[in-house]
């Protein structure tokens, strides 16, 4: 088992796939549940290419940064699934199409 | 690139986190679409610890795969959201959606898998070889309270405010419960100041007609 067999662009590859995933998904669905699980599939995305970037430079600080990352998204999460509840009871949905009461 | 476990066992990772995230955004269940999201991330987490990172693979489990997976699961639950029905308002937005996504991951691919391209990682050498202890906890630890050790407690200070932030915003006293009644009719009285606070006043809200 040697980790250098794939080369890194493979996992840049992937990272970006995932990325294009999460972005369709904040683009096609309406439920803000499901739209925020988007942006935590783009928030993974980035981290796998920090790892993978962490790995080729052979520095532990791409991993830190991951390990940010993932505090700040909890953090994130909280609030937003917060801000999710406090409309829902106000509004009755949480289709994002409904909610169109801060429009300009 | 020769065919060896590692690479097999890259390939099988990559695919099942690609299923999963497309399962994810196919789901009309919510509660299945978290489900999925899992599989995505304990996917990646294999991928990190290919990667020679386990504290971080260990991480993504216990609070993405873990704590926030199941914060999801439990407002999902809680709210009963779990089945919207499918509205479609823009019909010309799913079709521009996939269009600007296959333009986006090309660019990605490109970058990512063309040596000649500008930014290329470099896929013909392989990465150097590390120390056995790399991205263990040991060195995390050490380079996390040492060069890191700012933004390491800046990072306890954003946990606060967000603790703070999820309990005042969901929090419901009954002046706040009445006082959401009373918008409905238009005629909210000025007398609950807390709630006057925390929401626009009246006229902001109800002043915008469709």
């Amino acid at each position: 088992m040697n980790p250098t067999d794939i080369p890194i662009g493979y996992y840049i590859a992937l990272s970006g796939l995932l990325f294009t995933l999460g972005v369709l998904g904040v683009l096609i669905r309406r439920n803000a549940i499901i739209i925020f699980m988007a942006v935590e599939l783009m928030l993974n995305a980035a981290n796998l290419a920090f790892i993978a970037f962490a790995r080729e430079q052979g520095a532990v600080d791409g991993q830190l940064f991951v390990f940010f990352v993932i505090t700040v998204a909890a953090a994130e999460v909280a609030v937003g699934l917060a801000l999710i509840v406090a409309i829902f009871r106000t509004r009755r949905s949480i289709d994002v199409d409904e909610i169109h009461m801060m429009r300009g | 690139m020769s065919i060896t476990p590692t690479v097999i066992l890259f390939f099988i990772l990559a695919v099942v986190a690609v299923a999963a995230a497309i399962a994810m955004l196919r789901s009309p269940n919510a509660v299945h679409a978290a489900l999925f999201l899992v599989i995505n991330f304990t996917a990646v987490a294999i991928l990190y610890l290919l990667l020679n990172a386990p504290f971080i693979a260990m991480a993504q489990i216990t609070v993405y795969a873990g704590a926030i997976m199941v914060l999801f699961l439990f407002v999902i639950m809680m709210l009963g959201a779990e089945r919207l029905p499918l509205t479609e308002r823009l019909p010309w937005q799913r079709p521009v959606a996939l269009i600007l996504s296959l333009i986006l991951v090309a660019a990605f691919l490109f970058v990512a898998l063309v040596p000649a391209a500008p930014g290329n990682p470099g896929q013909a050498a392989a990465p150097p070889p590390v120390p056995r202890d790399f991205g263990g906890p040991l060195q995390i630890g050490s380079v996390l309270f040492s060069r890191y050790l700012f933004p390491f407690e800046l990072t306890s200070v954003l946990l606060l405010v967000a603790m703070i932030g999820a309990v005042v915003l969901t929090r419901e006293d009954r002046r706040q419960a009445t006082d959401g009644r009373r918008q409905t009719t238009e005629d909210r009285p000025q007398t609950a100041e807390l709630a006057s606070v925390l929401r626009p006043p009246s006229s902001v809200v109800t002043k915008e007609q469709p």
